[in-house]
Protein backbone atom coordinates (compact mmCIF):
# COMPACT_ATOMS: atom_id res chain seq x y z
CA UNK A 1 0.00 0.00 0.00
CA UNK A 2 2.67 2.25 0.77
CA UNK A 3 4.84 1.95 -2.06
CA UNK A 4 1.69 1.63 -4.33
CA UNK A 5 0.94 4.84 -3.30
CA UNK A 6 4.23 6.58 -3.61
CA UNK A 7 4.19 5.12 -7.15
CA UNK A 8 1.27 6.31 -7.94
CA UNK A 9 2.25 9.77 -7.08
CA UNK A 10 5.35 9.24 -9.09
CA UNK A 11 2.99 8.35 -12.10
CA UNK A 12 1.47 11.15 -11.70
CA UNK A 13 4.13 13.72 -12.18
CA UNK A 14 5.50 11.74 -14.62
CA UNK A 15 3.30 13.04 -17.18
CA UNK A 16 4.22 16.06 -17.05
CA UNK A 17 7.94 15.64 -17.56
CA UNK A 18 8.37 14.37 -20.99
CA UNK A 19 11.44 16.12 -21.79
CA UNK A 20 14.96 15.91 -20.62
CA UNK A 21 16.02 17.93 -17.16
CA UNK A 22 17.78 17.19 -14.66
CA UNK A 23 20.43 19.66 -12.55
CA UNK A 24 18.63 22.88 -14.21
CA UNK A 25 19.82 21.59 -17.71
CA UNK A 26 16.49 22.55 -20.42
CA UNK A 27 14.56 23.41 -16.86
CA UNK A 28 12.06 25.54 -18.75
CA UNK A 29 10.36 25.83 -22.17
CA UNK A 30 11.89 29.64 -23.19
CA UNK A 31 15.37 29.06 -22.42
CA UNK A 32 15.51 24.98 -22.84
CA UNK A 33 19.08 24.23 -24.08
CA UNK A 34 20.14 27.59 -25.55
CA UNK A 35 22.72 29.80 -24.74
CA UNK A 36 20.87 31.49 -21.98
CA UNK A 37 19.68 27.69 -20.40
CA UNK A 38 22.25 27.99 -17.28
CA UNK A 39 23.01 23.98 -16.53
CA UNK A 40 24.63 24.68 -12.96
CA UNK A 41 25.83 27.23 -10.68
CA UNK A 42 28.54 26.22 -7.99
CA UNK A 43 30.17 28.04 -5.39
CA UNK A 44 32.80 27.34 -3.04
CA UNK A 45 36.00 28.46 -1.84
CA UNK A 46 39.24 28.37 -3.88
CA UNK A 47 42.55 26.76 -3.21
CA UNK A 48 43.72 30.08 -1.76
CA UNK A 49 41.05 29.74 0.99
CA UNK A 50 40.93 33.84 1.02
CA UNK A 51 38.91 32.93 -2.20
CA UNK A 52 35.68 32.14 -3.03
CA UNK A 53 34.75 30.58 -6.97
CA UNK A 54 32.00 31.17 -8.79
CA UNK A 55 31.13 28.58 -11.22
CA UNK A 56 28.07 29.34 -13.73
CA UNK A 57 27.68 26.62 -16.65
CA UNK A 58 24.91 27.34 -19.90
CA UNK A 59 24.19 25.02 -22.95
CA UNK A 60 24.82 21.58 -21.26
CA UNK A 61 24.58 18.36 -22.83
CA UNK A 62 27.37 19.24 -25.97
CA UNK A 63 28.44 16.50 -27.39
CA UNK A 64 32.18 16.37 -28.31
CA UNK A 65 31.07 16.59 -32.33
CA UNK A 66 28.82 19.86 -31.16
CA UNK A 67 31.28 21.71 -29.05
CA UNK A 68 33.71 22.11 -31.62
CA UNK A 69 31.59 24.58 -32.93
CA UNK A 70 29.57 25.93 -29.88
CA UNK A 71 30.02 29.33 -28.25
CA UNK A 72 29.20 31.75 -25.99
CA UNK A 73 25.84 34.49 -27.13
CA UNK A 74 26.96 37.95 -27.06
CA UNK A 75 23.20 38.69 -26.90
CA UNK A 76 23.53 36.69 -23.27
CA UNK A 77 24.66 38.23 -20.27
CA UNK A 78 25.34 35.90 -16.81
CA UNK A 79 25.14 37.65 -13.44
CA UNK A 80 26.39 36.21 -10.57
CA UNK A 81 23.97 37.69 -7.22
CA UNK A 82 25.32 38.08 -4.09
CA UNK A 83 22.91 39.08 -1.24
CA UNK A 84 25.13 39.66 1.92
CA UNK A 85 22.81 40.74 4.19
CA UNK A 86 20.02 37.86 4.21
CA UNK A 87 17.17 39.66 2.70
CA UNK A 88 17.64 37.69 -0.70
CA UNK A 89 17.55 40.66 -2.98
CA UNK A 90 21.40 41.20 -4.44
CA UNK A 91 23.54 43.37 -3.14
CA UNK A 92 26.78 42.93 -5.39
CA UNK A 93 26.47 41.66 -9.28
CA UNK A 94 29.33 40.34 -11.05
CA UNK A 95 28.68 40.47 -14.89
CA UNK A 96 30.15 38.43 -17.44
CA UNK A 97 29.23 38.75 -21.54
CA UNK A 98 31.33 37.93 -24.09
CA UNK A 99 32.55 40.42 -26.66
CA UNK A 100 34.85 39.51 -29.86
CA UNK A 101 36.43 36.47 -28.54
CA UNK A 102 36.98 37.05 -24.96
CA UNK A 103 34.39 37.41 -21.96
CA UNK A 104 34.64 40.28 -19.77
CA UNK A 105 33.69 40.89 -16.45
CA UNK A 106 32.12 43.84 -14.31
CA UNK A 107 31.98 43.82 -10.47
CA UNK A 108 31.00 43.03 -7.76
CA UNK A 109 29.10 46.22 -7.66
CA UNK A 110 25.70 47.18 -6.76
CA UNK A 111 23.25 46.71 -9.48
CA UNK A 112 21.52 49.40 -11.24
CA UNK A 113 18.44 48.31 -10.26
CA UNK A 114 17.91 44.99 -8.35
CA UNK A 115 15.62 42.10 -9.85
CA UNK A 116 14.87 41.14 -13.68
CA UNK A 117 16.40 43.62 -15.72
CA UNK A 118 19.99 44.60 -15.53
CA UNK A 119 22.60 47.06 -17.32
CA UNK A 120 25.82 46.71 -17.78
CA UNK A 121 27.62 48.20 -15.04
CA UNK A 122 30.80 49.10 -17.58
CA UNK A 123 32.53 51.82 -14.78
CA UNK A 124 33.71 48.08 -13.06
CA UNK A 125 35.87 46.47 -15.45
CA UNK A 126 36.30 43.41 -13.58
CA UNK A 127 38.93 42.09 -15.73
CA UNK A 128 38.66 40.00 -19.14
CA UNK A 129 40.00 36.64 -20.45
CA UNK A 130 40.27 34.75 -24.29
CA UNK A 131 37.82 32.32 -24.44
CA UNK A 132 39.75 28.99 -24.76
CA UNK A 133 38.82 27.56 -28.22
CA UNK A 134 37.71 24.17 -28.25
CA UNK A 135 40.86 21.69 -28.14
CA UNK A 136 43.14 24.34 -26.13
CA UNK A 137 45.00 24.13 -23.11
CA UNK A 138 42.75 26.69 -20.92
CA UNK A 139 43.66 30.13 -21.06
CA UNK A 140 43.24 32.17 -17.93
CA UNK A 141 43.49 35.36 -16.30
CA UNK A 142 45.07 36.26 -13.21
CA UNK A 143 45.00 39.84 -12.01
CA UNK A 144 44.84 41.71 -8.72
CA UNK A 145 44.36 38.42 -7.12
CA UNK A 146 41.03 37.41 -9.07
CA UNK A 147 41.31 34.68 -11.87
CA UNK A 148 38.67 34.28 -15.47
CA UNK A 149 37.92 31.67 -17.56
CA UNK A 150 35.50 31.18 -19.96
CA UNK A 151 35.33 28.22 -22.22
CA UNK A 152 33.94 24.67 -22.63
CA UNK A 153 34.57 22.22 -19.81
CA UNK A 154 33.42 18.75 -19.24
CA UNK A 155 30.06 18.82 -17.47
CA UNK A 156 30.91 18.28 -13.37
CA UNK A 157 27.19 17.39 -12.97
CA UNK A 158 26.64 13.58 -12.41
CA UNK A 159 23.45 12.14 -12.36
CA UNK A 160 21.53 8.32 -13.14
CA UNK A 161 18.76 10.42 -14.55
CA UNK A 162 17.72 7.77 -17.57
CA UNK A 163 16.67 5.76 -14.41
CA UNK A 164 14.79 8.85 -12.38
CA UNK A 165 12.94 8.97 -15.60
CA UNK A 166 11.50 5.72 -16.03
CA UNK A 167 11.27 5.80 -12.03
CA UNK A 168 8.89 8.95 -12.42
CA UNK A 169 7.54 7.34 -15.81
CA UNK A 170 6.45 4.15 -13.43
CA UNK A 171 8.49 2.24 -15.29
CA UNK A 172 10.74 1.28 -12.28
CA UNK A 173 10.55 0.85 -8.89
CA UNK A 174 14.25 1.70 -7.65
CA UNK A 175 17.12 3.15 -9.00
CA UNK A 176 20.18 0.84 -10.28
CA UNK A 177 23.38 -0.22 -8.32
CA UNK A 178 25.75 0.48 -9.89
CA UNK A 179 23.86 3.35 -11.80
CA UNK A 180 25.03 5.18 -15.16
CA UNK A 181 25.69 8.70 -15.51
CA UNK A 182 23.51 10.38 -17.75
CA UNK A 183 25.95 13.66 -18.17
CA UNK A 184 29.25 11.21 -18.80
CA UNK A 185 31.27 12.47 -21.64
CA UNK A 186 29.21 15.72 -22.17
CA UNK A 187 30.56 19.30 -22.01
CA UNK A 188 29.05 22.18 -20.80
CA UNK A 189 29.93 26.24 -21.58
CA UNK A 190 31.68 27.46 -18.36
CA UNK A 191 32.37 30.92 -16.71
CA UNK A 192 34.87 30.32 -13.68
CA UNK A 193 35.40 33.62 -11.18
CA UNK A 194 37.43 32.99 -8.16
CA UNK A 195 38.13 36.19 -6.13
CA UNK A 196 39.15 37.18 -3.17
CA UNK A 197 36.14 37.16 0.03
CA UNK A 198 36.60 40.30 0.90
CA UNK A 199 35.35 41.83 -2.39
CA UNK A 200 32.20 40.68 -1.32
CA UNK A 201 31.16 41.53 1.82
CA UNK A 202 28.66 39.58 4.36
CA UNK A 203 29.56 38.42 7.67
CA UNK A 204 30.29 35.09 7.27
CA UNK A 205 27.33 33.69 5.09
CA UNK A 206 26.07 35.12 1.28
CA UNK A 207 23.21 33.96 -0.61
CA UNK A 208 24.19 33.25 -4.27
CA UNK A 209 22.44 32.64 -7.33
CA UNK A 210 22.88 33.25 -11.11
CA UNK A 211 20.66 34.16 -13.62
CA UNK A 212 20.93 35.00 -17.70
CA UNK A 213 19.62 37.65 -19.38
CA UNK A 214 19.05 38.69 -22.37
CA UNK A 215 19.59 41.90 -24.72
CA UNK B 1 20.76 63.38 -35.37
CA UNK B 2 24.40 63.65 -36.09
CA UNK B 3 25.27 64.81 -32.68
CA UNK B 4 23.90 62.09 -30.78
CA UNK B 5 25.39 59.72 -32.91
CA UNK B 6 29.01 60.99 -32.37
CA UNK B 7 27.97 60.94 -28.23
CA UNK B 8 27.55 57.23 -29.27
CA UNK B 9 30.61 56.75 -30.58
CA UNK B 10 32.81 58.77 -28.54
CA UNK B 11 31.05 57.17 -25.43
CA UNK B 12 31.68 53.54 -27.08
CA UNK B 13 35.52 54.60 -27.88
CA UNK B 14 35.83 55.70 -23.94
CA UNK B 15 34.82 52.54 -22.77
CA UNK B 16 36.72 50.41 -25.56
CA UNK B 17 39.80 52.54 -24.49
CA UNK B 18 38.98 51.49 -20.14
CA UNK B 19 39.32 48.12 -20.96
CA UNK B 20 42.21 47.69 -23.33
CA UNK B 21 43.91 49.71 -20.92
CA UNK B 22 43.09 47.70 -17.77
CA UNK B 23 43.45 44.33 -19.68
CA UNK B 24 46.92 42.32 -19.04
CA UNK B 25 45.46 39.95 -22.02
CA UNK B 26 45.18 43.20 -24.73
CA UNK B 27 46.29 41.15 -28.19
CA UNK B 28 44.48 43.18 -30.23
CA UNK B 29 45.67 46.79 -29.80
CA UNK B 30 42.91 48.59 -31.78
CA UNK B 31 39.56 47.17 -31.06
CA UNK B 32 36.30 48.06 -32.61
CA UNK B 33 34.64 49.72 -30.16
CA UNK B 34 32.58 47.37 -27.80
CA UNK B 35 28.80 48.10 -27.36
CA UNK B 36 27.55 46.91 -23.66
CA UNK B 37 24.56 49.42 -23.90
CA UNK B 38 21.10 48.73 -23.76
CA UNK B 39 18.80 46.73 -20.83
CA UNK B 40 19.12 42.52 -20.56
CA UNK B 41 16.19 41.09 -19.46
CA UNK B 42 15.85 37.95 -17.28
CA UNK B 43 15.71 34.51 -19.18
CA UNK B 44 16.71 31.69 -16.25
CA UNK B 45 17.98 32.10 -12.38
CA UNK B 46 19.49 29.29 -10.71
CA UNK B 47 20.65 28.47 -7.23
CA UNK B 48 20.31 25.34 -6.04
CA UNK B 49 20.83 21.92 -8.23
CA UNK B 50 17.36 20.75 -9.46
CA UNK B 51 15.09 23.05 -7.74
CA UNK B 52 12.73 23.85 -11.09
CA UNK B 53 13.43 20.91 -12.50
CA UNK B 54 11.91 18.61 -9.75
CA UNK B 55 9.31 21.08 -7.53
CA UNK B 56 8.17 23.24 -10.73
CA UNK B 57 5.02 22.74 -13.13
CA UNK B 58 5.46 22.54 -16.25
CA UNK B 59 3.31 25.57 -16.70
CA UNK B 60 5.11 27.83 -14.24
CA UNK B 61 8.82 26.72 -15.30
CA UNK B 62 9.03 30.19 -16.64
CA UNK B 63 7.47 32.39 -14.16
CA UNK B 64 10.15 30.61 -11.92
CA UNK B 65 12.76 31.39 -13.55
CA UNK B 66 12.15 35.19 -14.02
CA UNK B 67 10.60 35.31 -10.45
CA UNK B 68 13.31 36.97 -7.88
CA UNK B 69 14.40 35.06 -5.21
CA UNK B 70 12.61 37.16 -2.67
CA UNK B 71 9.43 36.96 -4.19
CA UNK B 72 9.75 33.18 -4.67
CA UNK B 73 8.38 32.02 -1.20
CA UNK B 74 5.25 33.59 -1.52
CA UNK B 75 4.98 32.55 -5.45
CA UNK B 76 5.82 29.19 -5.12
CA UNK B 77 6.03 27.61 -1.36
CA UNK B 78 2.65 26.27 -1.16
CA UNK B 79 2.94 24.46 -4.80
CA UNK B 80 6.09 23.14 -3.75
CA UNK B 81 4.90 21.24 -1.06
CA UNK B 82 1.97 19.87 -2.93
CA UNK B 83 4.63 18.30 -5.28
CA UNK B 84 6.75 17.35 -2.15
CA UNK B 85 3.83 15.29 -1.32
CA UNK B 86 3.19 13.81 -4.40
CA UNK B 87 6.58 12.65 -4.95
CA UNK B 88 6.76 10.98 -1.43
CA UNK B 89 3.01 10.96 -0.02
CA UNK B 90 4.19 9.47 3.25
CA UNK B 91 6.69 12.24 3.87
CA UNK B 92 6.73 13.28 7.80
CA UNK B 93 10.27 15.04 8.57
CA UNK B 94 13.68 14.50 6.77
CA UNK B 95 16.73 13.88 7.83
CA UNK B 96 17.12 17.52 8.75
CA UNK B 97 14.11 17.26 10.93
CA UNK B 98 11.95 19.66 8.27
CA UNK B 99 8.32 19.08 7.88
CA UNK B 100 6.77 19.25 4.87
CA UNK B 101 5.77 23.33 5.30
CA UNK B 102 9.38 24.48 6.52
CA UNK B 103 11.40 21.96 4.01
CA UNK B 104 9.71 23.37 0.73
CA UNK B 105 9.80 27.36 2.23
CA UNK B 106 13.28 26.69 2.64
CA UNK B 107 13.45 25.05 -1.25
CA UNK B 108 11.15 27.80 -2.59
CA UNK B 109 13.49 30.52 -2.40
CA UNK B 110 15.91 29.02 -4.59
CA UNK B 111 19.67 30.92 -3.30
CA UNK B 112 22.52 29.23 -2.90
CA UNK B 113 23.78 29.75 1.19
CA UNK B 114 27.57 30.22 1.11
CA UNK B 115 30.14 30.45 3.98
CA UNK B 116 33.27 32.78 3.59
CA UNK B 117 34.64 31.36 6.79
CA UNK B 118 35.01 27.46 6.63
CA UNK B 119 33.91 24.58 4.77
CA UNK B 120 32.18 24.98 1.74
CA UNK B 121 29.81 21.49 0.71
CA UNK B 122 26.25 20.76 0.43
CA UNK B 123 25.75 18.75 2.91
CA UNK B 124 29.09 16.55 4.21
CA UNK B 125 27.39 14.96 7.17
CA UNK B 126 28.42 17.94 9.46
CA UNK B 127 28.05 21.40 6.78
CA UNK B 128 24.23 21.45 5.61
CA UNK B 129 23.88 24.11 2.43
CA UNK B 130 27.26 26.22 2.64
CA UNK B 131 27.74 26.20 -0.47
CA UNK B 132 28.01 23.34 -3.63
CA UNK B 133 31.86 22.12 -4.60
CA UNK B 134 31.83 20.22 -7.99
CA UNK B 135 32.51 16.82 -6.55
CA UNK B 136 29.09 17.18 -3.93
CA UNK B 137 26.70 14.35 -4.81
CA UNK B 138 23.93 17.00 -4.80
CA UNK B 139 21.20 14.20 -5.97
CA UNK B 140 22.18 11.69 -3.67
CA UNK B 141 21.42 14.62 -0.69
CA UNK B 142 18.04 15.55 -2.64
CA UNK B 143 16.70 12.34 -2.89
CA UNK B 144 17.25 11.58 0.38
CA UNK B 145 15.73 14.90 2.37
CA UNK B 146 12.92 14.14 -0.21
CA UNK B 147 12.62 10.44 0.32
CA UNK B 148 14.89 9.01 3.39
CA UNK B 149 12.23 9.70 5.73
CA UNK B 150 13.85 11.24 9.51
CA UNK B 151 16.40 8.80 9.84
CA UNK B 152 17.17 8.17 5.94
CA UNK B 153 15.63 4.30 6.62
CA UNK B 154 12.79 4.67 4.02
CA UNK B 155 12.52 3.92 0.32
CA UNK B 156 15.92 2.87 0.41
CA UNK B 157 15.40 2.08 -3.48
CA UNK B 158 15.18 5.85 -4.28
CA UNK B 159 17.70 7.70 -1.54
CA UNK B 160 20.54 7.06 -4.04
CA UNK B 161 21.03 7.25 -7.72
CA UNK B 162 23.84 4.98 -7.10
CA UNK B 163 26.59 7.84 -9.43
CA UNK B 164 28.75 8.87 -6.70
CA UNK B 165 31.31 10.87 -8.78
CA UNK B 166 31.81 12.78 -11.67
CA UNK B 167 32.85 10.97 -14.82
CA UNK B 168 36.62 13.08 -15.17
CA UNK B 169 38.59 14.14 -12.15
CA UNK B 170 38.53 17.67 -11.58
CA UNK B 171 41.56 19.60 -10.95
CA UNK B 172 43.01 21.64 -7.76
CA UNK B 173 43.71 24.88 -9.10
CA UNK B 174 41.48 27.17 -11.01
CA UNK B 175 39.76 26.32 -13.50
CA UNK B 176 38.88 23.33 -11.15
CA UNK B 177 36.38 22.30 -13.87
CA UNK B 178 37.80 19.08 -16.51
CA UNK B 179 38.75 19.79 -19.58
CA UNK B 180 36.09 18.67 -22.50
CA UNK B 181 35.57 15.72 -24.65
Amino acid sequence: MKKSKLFLGLSILGLACTILVAADHIDAPAVQGGTADITDFYSFQGENTSNLVFVANVKGLLSPTASASASFDEGVLVEFNIDNNNDNVEDLVIQAIPRNGKMYFFGPVAPGTAGTSSTIKTNNLLGSVSITPYGSQAITSVQSGVNLFAGLRDDPFFFDFGQYSEIIAGNASSFNNPGTDTFAGSNVMSIVVELPKSMLGGSGTLNTWVETKRK
Amino acid sequence: MKSIQYKRLFASLIIASFIVGCSDDDSVSYEQPLDFSGTYTQQDQMGRPAINTVFVSSANKDAFNTTTPSSMNASFQSAFENQLLALNPNYTTNLLGLDAPSFTGVLATDVLGVSTTGTTTFYDGNNVLTGRALADDVIDVELILIFGGPTNADNVGLTSDHVDANDKAFLSSFPYLASPW
